[in-house]
């Protein structure tokens, strides 16, 4: 001990080191491990697979080498433009181009950031209650599953403005998806009035993002064809003086400038056009491509949300009130709140904080339904060993449904043949039209599926992770002979 | 004498059980929750009080995200200023989300506490539900 009293002043500068020493600083038997943990941001413990910037300011999907590319030929497209045309232009016609230029660029850049860096709508997981409490009533709903019985695929009806429209439950996010709500397999999210994601812009496009998703592809058309237009002008003009050669020898970036507007604005200003048909419609990418809504269904097939009338479609899409984010980026993790479930693919971290209060009281709710997938009940009991990763049991007891091969089979092997990289009325635009797959790869085996799911623990306690890990797969068996 | 709680001595309660109030999507992707009296709460309060609450929950809701002259002047007006707007005031769905939150509590704290029960307000659950925890009867016990 004498060894180490003199390191007692050291210690707590140390954040990891706990020696038992010291005692007469502390009363409690508080290890300075617990005292010096941070408190975390909601940021930090997100389960989807996305990346924050700037503290949770910011936030982009996973893959953003694309976006990169997109600002860099914006950037260097009308750099171009401002050093080697506008000059001669704002000589020889009007200062006013390289100012309406100007303006064009940073309304381009400002809502291109904006679309890439917002919260598309991203709609949070469901607790673990919350989760349980759905399980609850689908089992209700469903009835006893006898061997042989294969149970529905989670779906539920609601008739809106006459047309009746299916919500599906989200295995990932262990909720029932909005209506137009949808999960990106990229993002590993389920986010409302989802478009589609868009890897240029390196994030989803969703209902909170999409003015500006929409506002930057308008704008970047215009700006396209602006540069165009004037990089022609001043190769005119100046081929004029001193003849086409020596025009293009004088200003060769102007070559540069019109290849790049030519191939673009094909895309994008068919893009915005195809947008301009959405938003006057008011249906999602995501609907338009499965044509949800076509009268090729049925002869009563319509738009449900469409207001009926265009300009009300527009005004709504561009100018209706902006919802904020749900969920809460930058907020501090409460302690005692149990933290939703994290599943595999998710980069989430196994929330190391567990409340025993909060399993105990699900407890009694689980245990009352025997007919719960046969790991839940067992789950729970284990949950009050105190092992960190005790968040796990009811995303455990939940596991057999989410391997989609013993509850949906063929609905979403079916899906994920569709789920296309979509040359639409589009030459580059390269969009994935995400289905409602659970978290990829559909066909996972168990084992990896729970190794996965217990890896990320950073306290751990092997016995509870060997007890969890048994009766999941017990739950799993139970399941598989149904 | 039934035993009144007040919202610090819930804190020490026990939870018993939470009931979950969906949404309602029979009019549209809008805000807006069910308002079936739930099984668990009927030993605890009435069911009018209960509809009265969850509706005007609703109102609140519809309001926030009502499209009308006010809300697309406040969409113009930000798209003139590139959305710069924001970083001075609030937007009007943030002012709404507020008065729910004021809401939310003076509910609690009049009605739902001393019957032992506590709404959260649906924004912490990504407006998904609004979730009534039930906390165990002391009032039970005692007699």
């Amino acid at each position: 001990m004498t060894g180490n009293m003199h390191l007692g002043v050291e210690e707590p500068i140390r954040e990891c080191q706990y020696n038992q020493i010291c005692t007469h600083n502390s009363s409690t038997m508080d290890t300075p491990h617990t005292k010096k943990k941070k408190i975390k941001r909601k940021w930090q413990v997100f389960p989807g697979r996305n990346k924050f910037y700037c503290n949770g300011r910011i936030m982009m999907a996973k893959q953003t080498g694309v976006f990169y590319l997109t600002v860099v030929l914006i950037l260097v497209t009308s750099g171009l433009f401002f050093a080697f045309d506008c000059p001669f232009l704002a000589s020889n016609l009007t200062p006013a181009i390289p100012a309406i230029g100007g303006v064009l660029f940073i309304f381009v850049m400002g809502m291109l950031l904006r679309a890439s860096f917002s919260d598309p709508g991203v709609l949070p997981r469901a607790t673990p209650e919350e989760a349980a409490d759905i399980e609850r009533q689908i089992d209700t709903a469903n009835g006893p599953s006898g061997p042989g019985y294969r149970p529905p695929p989670r779906t539920r009806e609601v008739l809106i403005n006459g047309q009746t429209v299916k919500l599906k439950y989200c295995f990932t996010c262990k909720i029932f998806r909005p209506p137009r709500a949808s999960h990106c397999s990229l993002c590993d999210n389920c986010v409302e009035r989802f478009d589609h994601h868009c890897p240029w812009v390196g994030n989803c496009v969703g209902r909170r993002n999409y003015r500006f998703f929409y506002l930057f592809i308008l704008s970047l058309s215009l700006l396209t064809i602006f540069i165009f237009a004037f990089v022609i002008t001043h190769v005119i003009l100046r081929s004029n003086r001193t003849g086409f050669l020596s025009a293009l020898k004088d200003s060769p970036a102007s070559v540069l400038e019109v290849v790049v507007c030519f191939f673009s604005i094909w895309s994008i200003v068919g893009l915005s056009g195809f947008h301009t048909y959405l938003i006057s419609s008011n249906q999602t990418t995501n609907e338009d491509i499965k044509g949800s809504w076509s009268s090729k269904r049925g002869k009563g097939n319509y738009n449900p949300y469409s207001y009926g009338n265009l300009i009300t479609n527009c005004c709504a899409a561009l100018c209706g009130p902006l919802p904020p984010s749900l969920i809460d980026r930058r907020g501090f993790v409460q302690p005692d709140t149990p933290q939703p479930v994290a599943q595999t693919n998710g980069t989430g971290a196994c929330p190391s904080n567990q409340v025993q209060s909060h399993m105990a009281a699900t407890n009694p709710l689980l245990h009352s339904q025997p007919i719960i997938l046969g790991g839940g009940a067992p789950l729970q009991a284990k949950t009050s060993l105190g092992g960190p990763c005790s968040t796990l049991g009811p995303s455990q007891a939940s596991l057999p449904s989410s391997i989609p091969g013993l509850s949906c089979g063929g609905e979403l092997m079916a899906l994920r043949d569709s789920e296309i990289h979509c040359h639409h009325h589009l030459h580059h635009q390269h969009f994935i039209s995400p289905e409602e797959t659970p978290s990829p790869p559909t066909a996972l085996p168990c084992a990896t599926h729970l190794g996965h799911h217990v890896h990320p623990a950073q306290l751990f306690n092997p016995a509870s992770q060997d007890s969890l890990h048994e009766d999941s797969v017990r739950g799993l068996v139970k399941l598989s002979s149904v | 004498m039934a035993e009144t709680h007040s919202l610090q001595d819930l804190r020490q309660a026990a939870v018993t059980s939470k009931v979950f109030v969906q949404r309602d999507y029979t009019s549209g992707t809008i805000c807006k929750f069910q308002t079936k009296f739930p099984a668990e709460l009927e030993s605890r309060m009435d069911k009018q009080q209960f509809e009265e609450t969850i509706q005007t929950l609703n109102n609140l809701y519809a309001e926030a995200e009502k499209l009308g002259g006010r809300s697309y002047l406040e969409g113009c007006l930000a798209c003139l200023t590139a959305y710069t707007i924001f970083l001075c005031m609030e937007t009007h769905y943030e002012k709404v989300l507020k008065k729910i939150a004021k809401y939310i509590q003076e509910q609690n704290e009049k009605i739902y506490a001393p019957l032992g029960l506590l709404l959260t307000d649906p924004i912490e659950r990504g407006l998904r539900v609004v979730e009534i925890t039930i906390f165990e009867d002391r009032s039970i016990g005692s007699r």
